[in-house]
């Protein structure tokens, strides 16, 4: 789990050392670096092909890096496994929500780590009223009451069920949470239901990685953008000091 | 066109109101409660109508007639055994078609070890280990089961199709092509004996049943199960491991056959090759009648029970009320198609995921 105190906001959380991976010939990823702070959201965005998603899944264990190192709290760390990542608490938010929808927010929270209970005194049984319990205080951290807590998350409307899986990984106590164009599939209000996820997320002091083609979305939440092109970091701006144009330069070149 | 956003933590944006969505989900429920009760509605439709026929026409009972209600838990135990196995598969997504012959199969393999090893061990010894070696047997074609469709990615149709045809291709050569007859009058006497007034056999099914009910309702195997068939990557994210998942689920499924052809030959006091053939088709009608989707990711044994008991009802209440049999295939068949026009009307309801 989460080494020692928790992080004071604007203490580094997740560091990248100069990291760059290749599959075969092609060069995915060239000597990058980046930080994350604790209470940071920082934009990462790219034309298709630019490397973000080959950045993320080094970040979340899922590729072995080529060379550079990645540090967390200060500390060199490897992933074996996108298990491994979670565990030390980076966890992915997918695009396509890895929910079982005909389950419950709770049975969804504690999916593959179901807590026990005995019935009778001996008889091993799922324990859905601590499911249950946990889906409740866990979604109201992150603004979002529901009463029906033994409905399968079907029933919930796309920005819900982000918040699902936003809360699966809150409860889990992940540092950092990397989300990949978490407004891609959804309407209007949904979108601003997520980005006011992202500035729960933020207040609570943990750091979010956030993929977006929107830059709409990511002037609005983001402190930081850091834009790659071919594998290469293109530039890295405060959102404060840069505009929507700047980006745009960055993100195609010239 | 500049958009300043502060750096410093943003207080949370005050969410653009998300009512609960709870009005259109009031009537859905009541929808869903009614379409997952469905087999157990047709069920007591069944034995209303047949009650009714039963005295308008013979002035008699049909529902509290003792004779009756056992016949119909006789005839149901077979396919309830091979539905409860077929009920986890399908959840997962997945569909067993070797079940019928596997259960031929350890009923051969039961009638063989019996006669074998009751000289030497006694009629008693002998009924136990009989037992145990068919549904042993039975777990072998259900781990290659498991074995094709976890690693080799072989689709559940196809895989369990090529097991239909082995199993049915090897218990016909241990029998020999006919069927072997059990000389062990405590294996007839499990098969056909009674205690309070119930058959063993009934009992048996029943324990076993609340064991198959247990596991997919209150342990982490059967919630696990939901999950693959629901999303088996959102489980796979999750840390289940799936192969090992679907090699026991196949395992399973084989034994649940392999306990439905040793209570056959124990029934019979013969082995027979083709005792699950006509059973099948039954059990994942069975299945599906209960409320499963056969897109995987919902069902339940108690839907199952329900779903079997109709077959068995139908069945036996034709043949009570004096019709021609081949409407039995009618009406199950009516059944089934029904049944899975409640399940399309209630996902469809259910789809459209309401939105704020």
């Amino acid at each position: 789990m989460t080494q020692g105190a928790a992080p004071r906001i604007g203490d580094t959380l997740l560091e990248v050392r100069n990291l760059s991976k290749n599959f075969g010939p092609v060069q995915a990823l060239n000597d990058l670096s980046m930080l994350v702070r604790a209470g940071e959201v920082v934009a990462l965005a790219g034309d298709n092909g630019a490397g973000k998603t080959t950045l993320i899944k080094a970040i979340s264990g899922v590729y072995q890096p080529s060379e550079g190192e990645i540090l967390l709290k200060g500390k060199v760390v490897s992933f074996a496994s996108p298990q491994e990542a979670r565990d030390q608490g980076i966890e992915t938010i997918y695009q396509d929500l890895a929910l079982a929808d005909n389950l419950t927010i709770g049975a969804n929270i504690f999916l593959g780590r179901e807590p026990m209970r005995r019935a009778f005194g001996f008889l091993p049984v799922l324990d859905r009223a601590k499911m249950a319990a946990a889906a409740k205080t866990t979604m109201a951290l992150l603004d979002f009451h529901v009463s029906r807590l033994d409905a399968p998350v079907s029933n919930f409307s796309g920005g819900q069920r982000q918040a699902v899986a936003i809360g699966r990984a809150v409860y889990w106590n992940a540092q950092i949470l990397i989300m990949d164009e978490p407004t891609a599939a959804l309407g209007v209000p949904e979108q601003r239901k997520v980005i006011s996820l992202i500035h729960q997320l933020k207040a609570q002091g943990r750091g979010v990685i956030f993929i977006s083609h929107n830059l709409q979305d990511i002037f609005a939440v983001a402190d930081r953008i850091v834009v790659l092109r071919r594998g290469v970091m293109a530039g890295e701006r405060r959102i404060a000091d840069t505009t929507h144009d700047e980006v745009v330069r960055l993100m195609v070149g010239g | 066109m500049t958009t300043p956003v502060s750096s410093s933590p943003a207080p949370p944006v005050p969410s653009q109101a998300s009512p609960p969505a709870d009005h259109a989900d009031k009537a859905k429920t009541l929808l869903q409660r009614i379409a997952d009760l469905r087999a157990w509605l047709f069920l007591a439709f069944l034995i209303l109508g047949f009650e009714i026929w039963s005295r308008v026409s013979f002035g008699g009972t049909f529902l509290f007639n003792p004779f009756n209600i056992q016949s119909i838990a006789v005839f149901a135990v077979a396919p309830l055994l091979l539905a409860t196995g077929q009920t986890f598969v399908i959840i997962s997504g997945g569909i067993d078609l070797s079940m019928g012959f596997i259960m031929g199969l350890a009923a051969v393999v039961a009638a063989h070890v019996i006669n074998w090893a009751t000289p030497g061990l006694g009629m008693a010894l002998a009924v136990l280990l009989g037992s145990l070696v068919a549904v042993g047997v039975a777990a072998i074609p259900g781990l290659v089961n498991g074995a094709l469709v976890a690693i080799l990615k072989v689709p559940p149709f196809i895989g369990t199709l090529g097991m239909f045809g082995v199993a049915r291709g090897v218990a016909f050569l241990l029998a020999g092509g006919t069927t072997v007859p059990v000389k062990n009058s405590v294996f007839a006497a499990l098969g056909n004996g009674r205690i309070l007034g119930i058959p063993y056999i009934i009992i048996v099914t029943a324990i076993f049943v609340l064991l198959m009910h247990y596991l997919l309702s209150q342990t982490k195997f059967g919630q696990h199960n939901y999950a693959i068939g629901a999303n088996p990557q959102a489980a796979r994210r999750a840390g289940i491991n799936i192969k090992w998942h679907l090699l026991r689920l196949y395992v399973l499924s084989g034994m649940c056959a392999g306990l439905a052809g040793v209570l056959y030959s124990a029934r019979f006091s013969a082995g027979a090759a083709q005792a699950g053939e006509p059973l099948l088709l039954d059990s994942v009608a069975a299945v599906v009648i209960g409320g499963a989707s056969l897109f995987g990711g919902s069902g339940t044994i108690l839907g199952t029970v329900a779903g079997a008991f109709v077959i068995a009802v139908i069945q036996y209440g034709l043949v009570f009320i004096n019709v021609a049999p081949f409407w039995q295939f009618i009406s199950v068949g009516v059944v089934i198609i029904i049944s899975v026009l409640i399940d399309q009307a209630q996902r469809r309801f259910s789809g459209g995921r309401q939105v704020e």
